[in-house]
């Protein structure tokens, strides 16, 4: 018998979090101890995953199908490609490290950590079941029960506002939901004119949906996924979000859970309705473009730390859209890479402003200062992420934002020009946030603030190696994703047409004079 | 796989070099960045047990790599003249979509002179930087920062493609970030750091979009296949390439107009101004024309775009120099200048690529040599840069005024020192190309006597005007014997580089080809005007300061001085043009975001539901059971959407 891999690596979360809410009342400690083994666990279990997945081999490996309902066509059908193993093992590395920095937070809480962490792996299970669900009602299914314990989460820890920002967070992606949920419908009713009732994606791209139809299916999925990631103008419960979660939460937020929209653009949205998405594709562009200027303008203007993440998250964002949209292998690969680095990055920037929130408890900008002088290494770390944030090379996200910057200047040379005003302010938002809170002169008001202790270090180092790793060696990553992006974008008609000028022809002439 | 490296006007001479796979030591290029990339991670990771230790690892690693640097360039002559370029392949960065990368290096003439300028003067200033930074007691850090700029200096020059290139560009531009606000306690070296890196990245667009239109173009950004591909390219793309690259170059090189940050990077401790900020990171700007000289030799509009650049600079840098009391900030401006020649002569195309390099080099050698001199002086006198509180101290510090003199006589041009050579080149060519261009770097010229004689009348000659407690001596030998040994190169440097074995122009033909202008008037003539010039700056600036005594206090000056101790209101521009404007923009969208965007859609909710009754309730867990009959509803939707479709 063939073990059913994808289904053991959704199990292995979902269980955890069911053994980590049985721990008794007043057990915290242990609590956390179950979490942490059990997200360590799906890692393991991801990283057994990822090694068989073969390039050029199937577009969907590690097939699993099971009719769920079969009057209806709904189905368990889980497959991984090269887009969804990335997204795979970004989560399954950002869970650990986001429950263990999620630890001294939980504590702090007057509450009963165990929901927390019960939670963090109740979303890991549903964030897992998204990247794998080949079956679009499956993906559906997921992609709302997943608010559920983010609500949870935003709401019960965290800032002074949290229950609104975890209302507003709520209401922002219901509504996008339930639209998407109509166009599920209207979709599925396609398929059912066409003889075969069936919710799996595969059944649903072969269909031939005509063009005005694609256009409002399209729509309706865009406007969940354009919430959820979030793109300008429905991004505004985001900051809202990441300033009152905790940070490890809003870590977990904004590097991983929101993944699951530009996820949805790339695998669901492109490849279900091409004709409609090479139709939109100039107005995406452009809301893409005014989220990376408009993000990054308002990041420079943020006095909260934590706002100030969310907003470069924006920005951010839109760079993913904007390669997604430039509809070119190039711009699509980069922006599947970016959503990995993007991930690491803010995790990183999160949690050490986390860091920070712990020692002074303020996440103002202006409560710091002068703090490279008595803590270097948390001045260090957070310059770093910092540098990370704005891109710079060989940091691995510099590959993925130039990627997207060329993907899109193949198609839209405006729009890359644009967003290249991005890199500027991304350096100005980060290094004028590490001026003010790092440089200056020591603050008699902070006085000794102690340097990262040896679980902070824990925390950063994975995210600080991997953030070097892939970008010394982003050879592998890059070929995997351009193994699911490549048969992704081949059912969009776009094709990009080959470099103006020949050069190996002229090389061999020139051999030969 | 061997390749021909070739472009070139038919009318011109045509460039032809065999690229060859390295074998032997060759193949070991990458030591040459490895020893101090090894010598930043030790020092910046290792902690405090490497504190009293640090500095000579650091300095260990640099001169390594000079040792490296140089066996490498005797492997080079050894090869004959037009076969000295090598491929240096390490691993395949990456492959997208088509777009292939391969961190590699590229081992030729023009990076070889590069090369070893940077590891032998920055193993020099390593030396200097062990006196220098002797007190501070984050001194390993320094060395660790220093190293992590040559290795990415190294890997700028060594690249055999633009987005590795562009690697080393940044890794540069990260170390004199971190090294202009080394001193971070000072808010004013916090910002200056920043406002670099910041005005760097402006420069940089243009480099991201270059590499992004040679993917469109030639499919690759890597040296061999955009050179090999440029005669094919249609001219639009490639004064747009031409056009991009410049705009990087402006940015690094700190070139007209993204020039106002050089000046503030001062801030940083005086090796770094001496080693990156004049030496060698600066220079990068034209290092990158030269080396895309496949490029601009078939993209006129952009050659005279560079040429403008370099003109403006050139004299902007020089009528800066010439009102700045600080010492430092005088030099500062100088090398401004000194890149405007270079980038002038790059910008003349073959005729002027090897003398950009030329007087690069020489460059390297004096500005050091005079920055490493400011140092000493500042180290003598309690840390004053303003030279109006000098005066005199040709008895106190004899080495350094020796060395500076030295240093201040090949800058201003007087033969045989270095700057003689290099710069009268660039003034030929540049009269052989256009008079005026010609004009003005002859003009460039006489300022630059001026200000430099300025410098050194205020600081070593003249009278004292020391504050109280302050008693200078001359520094140690550790900071001397760098002195020196750059006084020397100022002094031969010139000559050797032009005489010596072909001299540079031979060396260099292979990659930059050479052409020959004719002069409207006779060489000899030439040079003597430029001497007269030069020596008529001299007397203009003993009339002012060596006849006259030199007040403590700045005097009110006429309206240039007023604009040049401004730098030309550089700042003032950013500030009215992009500064203010964008703070406004900032701030009004940050309140049209809380109130408007926000306050719309909060609003219309409320409105819409009545909600804020039940605003209550949502906060107290019914929200579950909202979501559980969101998702009941759905499945009943479908169920009744399939009753209806489904007889």
């Amino acid at each position: 018998m063939t073990i059913p891999w994808l289904t053991l690596l959704i199990a292995a979360p979902a269980l955890g979090a069911v053994l980590t809410a049985l721990v008794p009342a007043g057990r915290g400690t242990l609590a956390k101890q179950v979490a942490i083994a059990f997200s360590l666990l799906s890692l393991a279990i991801a990283i057994a995953v990822i090694a068989q997945f073969e390039l050029g081999a199937d577009r969907y490996q590690l097939v699993e199908q099971q009719a769920w309902i079969d009057a209806l066509g709904i189905y368990w059908a889980l497959g991984i490609d090269g887009i969804g193993a990335a997204l795979i093992a970004l989560t399954a590395v950002a869970t650990p490290i986001v429950a263990m920095a999620m630890w001294p937070e939980a504590e702090a809480e007057k509450r009963d950590p165990k929901a927390f962490f019960a939670l963090l792996l109740a979303v890991e299970a549903l964030i897992f079941t998204a990247f794998l669900a080949k079956d679009v009602l499956l993906f559906y299914i997921v992609f709302e029960a997943m608010l559920i314990p983010l609500y949870f989460m935003i709401g019960m820890y965290g800032g002074p506002q949290r229950r609104y920002a975890a209302l507003k967070f709520l209401l922002y992606n219901l509504f996008g939901g339930l639209v998407m949920l109509a166009a599920v419908i209207g979709l599925y009713v396609q398929s059912v004119d066409a003889g075969n009732a069936s919710f799996l994606l595969t059944d649903l791209v072969a269909l031939d949906i005509p063009v005005e139809t694609q256009r409002w299916l399209f729509l309706g999925f865009m406007l969940a996924f354009a919430i959820k990631a979030p793109l300008w103008p429905f991004h505004t419960w985001l900051p809202d979000a990441a300033a009152e979660a905790t940070p490890s939460n809003a870590a977990f937020l904004s590097g991983v859970a929101d993944k699951v929209g530009t996820f949805g653009m790339i695998a669901l949205a492109v490849p279900l309705f091409p004709a409609a998405a090479a139709e939109f594709a100039p107005v995406i562009v452009v809301l893409a473009v005014i989220s990376i200027v408009y993000g990054a303008l308002l990041a420079i203007g943020q006095t909260d730390m934590k706002r100030l993440i969310g907003y470069t998250s924006i920005s951010h964002f839109g760079f993913i859209v904007l390669g997604i949209f430039a509809l070119t292998e190039r711009g699509a690969t980069g922006s599947t890479l970016y959503m990995i680095n993007h991930g690491l990055s803010t995790i990183a920037l999160f949690v050490i402003v986390g860091f920070m929130i712990s020692r002074r408890r303020s996440r103002l900008v202006a409560d710091y200062g002068g703090m490279q002088k008595t803590t270097p290494k948390l001045a260090g770390v957070f310059l770093f992420a910092g540098l990370s944030g704005l891109a710079l090379p060989p940091l691995s996200t510099f590959l993925s934002e130039f990627l997207v910057i060329a993907g899109t200047f193949e198609q839209y040379r405006a729009a890359a020009v644009i967003a290249t005003v991005g890199i500027v302010l991304a350096a100005l938002y980060i290094l004028w946030l590490y001026q003010r809170t790092m440089t200056g002169p020591e603050r008699a008001d902070i006085g000794a603030t102690r340097d990262l202790g040896r679980r902070e270090i824990a925390v950063v180092t994975p995210l600080i190696a991997l953030i070097l790793a892939i970008g010394f060696f982003p050879r592998t990553v890059v070929d995997v994703i351009d193994d699911g992006v490549g048969p992704t974008l081949a059912e969009v008609d776009v094709e990009a047409p080959p470099p103006l000028v020949s050069v190996t022809d002229h090389a061999a002439e020139g051999n030969d004079e | 796989m061997n390749s021909i490296m070739t472009h070139g006007l038919a009318a011109q001479a045509e460039v032809h070099q065999v690229v060859r796979d390295a074998s032997g030591l060759i193949s070991s290029t990458w030591l040459l960045i490895a020893f101090p990339l090894l010598g930043a991670a030790v020092l910046l990771l290792g902690g405090r047990r490497l504190d009293k230790t640090g500095h000579l690892i650091g300095t260990a690693a640099s001169c390594l790599s000079f040792v490296m640097a140089v066996a490498l360039f005797v492997a080079m002559l050894g090869e004959s003249g037009d076969a000295r370029a090598f491929n240096v392949p390490l691993w395949e960065w990456f492959n997208a979509a088509g777009y292939q990368v391969e961190v590699g290096l590229l081992l030729d003439q023009l990076s070889m002179a590069f090369v070893l300028l940077i590891t032998g003067v920055g193993s020099l200033i390593h030396v200097y930087s062990i006196g220098y930074m002797e007190h501070d007691e984050r001194r390993r850090r320094f060395f660790g920062y220093l190293n992590l700029f040559v290795a990415a200096m190294l890997l700028l020059v060594l690249a055999s493609d633009y987005l590795i290139l562009f690697i080393g560009w940044e890794g540069v531009g990260l170390a004199s970030y971190l090294l202009i606000g080394f001193w971070q306690h000072k808010p004013s070296a916090a910002v200056a750091a920043k406002k670099a890196f910041v005005v760097n990245r402006v420069g940089d667009m243009g480099m991201v979009l270059a590499i992004a239109s040679m993917i469109v173009v030639f499919g690759s950004s890597s040296f061999e296949l955009v050179f090999a591909g440029a005669g094919d390219a249609p001219t639009s793309w490639l004064n747009a390439l031409g056009l991009l690259l410049l705009l990087a170059a402006c940015g690094k090189s700190a070139q007209f107009p993204l020039q106002s940050w050089l000046l503030d990077a001062m801030e940083g401790p005086t090796p770094v101004s001496a080693l990156i900020h004049a030496a060698t990171m600066v220079t990068a700007g034209v290092y990158l024309v030269v080396r895309s000289a496949a490029i601009y030799d078939l993209a006129p509009e952009a050659r005279t775009a560079v040429v403008l650049v370099g003109t403006i600079t050139l004299l902007m840098g020089a009528i800066i120099g010439c009102a700045k009391d600080d010492i430092k900030k005088a030099l500062a401006g100088s090398t401004m200048s000194q890149i405007g020649y270079m980038m002038l002569a790059a910008g003349l195309g073959p005729a002027g690529y090897a003398f950009a390099i030329f007087h690069l080099i020489t460059h390297g050698f004096f500005k050091a040599n005079m920055f490493l001199g400011a140092g000493s002086v500042m180290h003598g006198m309690n840390d004053e840069v303003n030279m109006r509180r000098f005066g005199g101290l040709r008895a106190a510090m004899p080495v350094t005024f020796l060395t500076f003199a030295l240093g201040y006589l090949a800058i201003i041009g007087i033969p045989p020192f270095a700057g003689y050579f290099s710069k009268d080149k660039i003034i030929e060519a540049a009269f052989a190309d256009n008079i005026l261009i010609g004009l003005c770097a002859l003009i460039g010229a006489g300022i630059t006597a001026f200000y430099m004689t300025r410098v050194m009348l205020m600081t070593f000659l003249t009278s004292k005007r020391w504050a109280e407690d302050v008693h200078p001596h001359e520094s140690p030998r550790v900071m001397t014997w760098p002195l020196i040994g750059l006084a020397a190169l100022s002094l031969v440097g010139g000559a050797a580089l032009l005489y010596v074995g072909g001299g540079i122009v031979e060396w260099l033909e292979p990659v930059t080809g050479e052409e020959h202008h004719d002069l409207p008037l006779p060489v000899a003539a030439l040079i003597a005007i430029t001497l007269v010039v030069v020596v008529a700056g001299v007397a203009v600036a003993w009339l002012l300061y060596g006849r006259r005594p030199v007040p403590v206090e700045a005097p009110a000056g006429n309206p240039l001085t007023v604009a040049a101790r401004r730098d030309l209101y550089g700042d003032a521009v950013n500030e009215a043009v992009l500064m203010r404007p964008g703070q406004y923009l900032t701030r009004s969208l940050v309140y049209v975001e809380n109130r408007g965007v926000d306050g719309a859609v909060i609003g219309a909710a409320k409105a819409v539901g009545g909600l804020s009754a039940r605003w209550r309730r949502w906060q107290t867990g019914f929200v579950r059971s909202y979501a559980l009959t969101m998702l009941t509803g759905a499945g009943l939707v479908v169920v009744a959407m399939l009753l209806v479709r489904l007889p």
